[in-house]
């Protein structure tokens, strides 16, 4: 299989947005995928897998980001991201 | 990352609190890593060694991460430990490790300097987010920062220890442990948020003569380490990443500067004498021994104030009798000066808020400081006292007491005094038998009762920065007020002239050691009040003198007559300020370019 492209936008609900504990979350499932992982907000683009690099887009609740994900296993990572944040981080 | 990656050239206007241009790298002083320094590798095998070093320190930092999130998960709920996660994540962030390594090799730079670089940068982004909560997060990059730096520190190689470059102090403000823990003479210049021309930077930067602006507000957030910038002294400006035009403009400036003090180095060595044959004493206000040669150089007569707080700070535990009396042996027999005037112990109040051993107290301006804590604890006061007596016999001493509120203090002061003495004449030990017991008016009630405290001292000392302070009820850090810090506010004239007359009237000297003493634009106003003595840092003197020598003693009355008839500070000031640019136009139109 070779490489895909996936993207998807979706809104942070959670009510302290993307904070520490949800960041690392995010970057820690980034990081179980072997594509490349880039959150975008605002016309901010940043490396999916490095927390500081997340924590820096800074999300309160609300923003919205587009996940984009390159390489063979784009899908899962794109689905397995999505579901975190849909979840709200397991938060509630 | 982002974050501007090409230099914009920005100003910050502040308040010009130490003259001099100074120009080099920024140097962001956080509290906990005040040590750190920035230290040049000049071969391509140190840069491969030094990656390695900050490997070792953070596989260090995670293991000891590891290791406490061991022990917190035997007896906490696991809640608290997911942020032991977060530390441990951004410790092993590529970002944060290839921006680091990416400093070392291409500023060739420690990695202590590279990694406050990276901190610097991160921070610098999470500054503009809006969010209180997530910009917050960035206490999290700082707290990792600090675990790798003091891993770093435990590690460190001495090839590269004794290179480190010169830097400008970046700070939001300068705490005496602060500048004790400094190399000063790695220290090119200060730029701090706040603070005022009496604030410690101030003074601290005016001893050692470098440049320093205070007040600018927001340079700590706009600044980050290893930022070309140029600190302006005289305009109190600073400026950051210039481009070459202005750069070679600030390097021209900076050699005039050096002129115009050189011109006026021939003032020193001359009497402070008016020309109608009115001779005023001229003292050097110093904290340092080092500082001697260059109140003599500068024309010093005597040291007019020697504080002694400096002998206190950064230590474990308070110093030795035999580490004060080196210290005052060495002020008191210093080649060419005249009358040595120790102040003891001024301990408390804004020099010493920082000092984590202190109680912490709501108005430590007018707190337990000073004499007041002398008297407390008598035991450290008596160590003190006994030293300057030992030492009083390599010189002329005066002993000058801060904070004395009436007379019962002064007596309570000079009885402690006298037990000194006499344990010390009793073990045989040999001490002078002229020192001068003086006061240190300070305070407005210390000028209500100036007759009753006359008869009781050998001399007076005024303390300008406080006693205006205390009179006008203005903290003079507080920017929201700073503005009413007026030393030619009619009330304050008043009280000066007061203790002048309750001192001359009593046959007793009266100085004054404030920072009024050494700005040349109060001198004729100062020479009017008949003060037998103006002490100031010794950069100042010698256009004191140059500016006492231009005029007479009946001017400077004439002078201070007609200023006394305006009812507000803001119209002395004015009238003041333009009578001097007048008659001294060559000292004063430069100065407020």
């Amino acid at each position: 299989m070779g490489d895909t492209i996936e993207t998807k936008t979706l809104t942070i609900e959670n009510e302290l947005g993307l904070h520490a504990r949800a960041a690392a979350m995010l970057a820690s499932e980034s990081g179980r995928f072997k594509s490349k992982i880039f959150f975008e907000r605002d016309g901010m683009e940043i490396d999916g897998k490095s927390l500081l690099e997340i924590l820096t887009l800074a999300c309160p609740k609300g923003s919205r980001i587009t996940i984009r994900a390159e390489g063979e296993d784009a899908r899962d990572a794109i689905e397995g991201l999505g579901k975190l944040i849909e979840d709200k981080f397991g938060e509630n | 990352m982002r974050g501007s990656e090409e230099k914009r050239v920005t100003v910050f206007k502040g308040i010009g609190v130490s003259p001099g241009i100074a120009i080099g790298k920024a140097y962001v002083l956080d509290h906990l890593d005040a040590k750190i320094s920035r230290y040049k590798l000049d071969d391509s095998k140190l840069v491969t060694r030094e990656i390695e070093r900050f490997g070792e320190a953070l596989k260090e930092s995670e293991r000891q991460l590891l290791k406490i999130k061991k022990e917190l998960s035997d007896y906490e709920g696991i809640e608290s430990l997911y942020i032991i996660d977060v530390h441990i994540m951004i410790l092993k962030d590529k970002m944060l490790t290839s921006n680091t390594v990416r400093n070392i090799k291409d500023k060739y730079v420690n990695s202590e300097w590279a990694l406050r670089m990276t901190i610097d940068k991160y921070k610098e982004i999470f500054d503009m987010v809006a969010d209180d909560y997530l910009r917050e997060r960035i206490s999290d990059v700082e707290y990792v920062g600090q675990r790798i730096l003091r891993n770093l520190a435990g590690k460190k190689r001495e090839t590269i220890s004794d290179i480190g470059e010169d830097v400008v102090i970046i700070a939001r403000d300068l705490s005496p442990t602060d500048t004790a823990q400094m190399k000063v003479e790695r220290v090119l210049g200060f730029a701090t948020d706040i603070g005022g021309k009496t604030s410690h930077t101030a003074i601290v930067a005016r001893s050692i003569e470098i440049p320093a602006v205070v007040g600018l507000k927001r340079i700590v957030r706009e600044v980050r380490t290893d930022d070309e910038v140029i600190v302006d002294g005289i305009a109190g400006l600073i400026i950051v990443n210039p481009d070459p035009e202005m750069l070679r403009r600030y390097e021209d400036k900076k050699k005039h500067y050096h002129i115009i003090e050189e011109s006026l180095l021939e003032y020193a060595g001359l009497p402070a004498l008016t020309k109608d044959n009115y001779k005023v004493e001229i003292g050097a206000n110093i904290e340092f021994v080092e500082e001697i040669p260059s109140a003599v150089a500068h024309g010093a007569d005597g040291v007019g104030l020697f504080r002694t707080e400096y002998i206190y700070v950064n230590r474990e535990r308070l110093p030795t009798e035999e580490e004060h009396f080196s210290s005052y042996k060495s002020v008191i027999e210093g080649k060419g000066i005249g009358v040595s005037t120790i102040r003891t112990f001024d301990l408390g109040g804004d020099k010493f808020f920082s000092d984590p051993g202190l109680i912490c107290e709501m108005n430590p301006q007018m707190g337990l400081r000073a004499i007041r804590f002398c008297l407390k604890e008598v035991d450290s006061f008596k160590v003190q006292l006994r030293a300057i007596l030992r030492a009083s016999v390599f010189g002329k001493t005066r002993i000058l007491f801060p904070m004395i509120s009436g007379v019962g203090e002064f007596r309570d002061t000079k009885r402690i005094f006298n037990e000194v003495k006499n344990d010390l004449l009793a073990e045989g030990i040999p001490i002078a038998e002229d020192i001068e017991l003086g006061i240190m008016i300070e305070i407005p009630s210390a000028v209500m009762v100036a007759d009753e405290l006359a008869r009781e001292a050998d001399f007076f000392s005024i303390g300008t920065n406080d006693l205006i302070q205390y009179t006008l009820a203005i903290d003079r850090i507080n920017e929201q007020v700073s503005y009413l810090y007026e030393p030619l506010h009619p009330a304050v004239l008043k009280l000066i002239r007061r203790v002048v007359d309750a001192g001359h009237r009593a046959g007793i000297k009266v100085a004054m050691c404030g920072e009024m003493a050494g700005e040349p634009v109060y001198t004729m106003i100062l020479l009017g009040l008949e003060l037998d003595e103006l002490s100031m840092n010794p950069l100042a003197i010698p256009r004191v003198k140059k500016i006492i020598r231009g005029l007479t003693l009946r001017e400077s009355k004439e002078l201070l007559e007609k200023v006394t008839t305006f009812p507000t500070a803001a119209e002395i000031e004015r009238f003041v300020r333009s009578y001097m640019t007048q008659r001294f136009p060559e000292d004063f139109l430069t100065n407020e370019q």
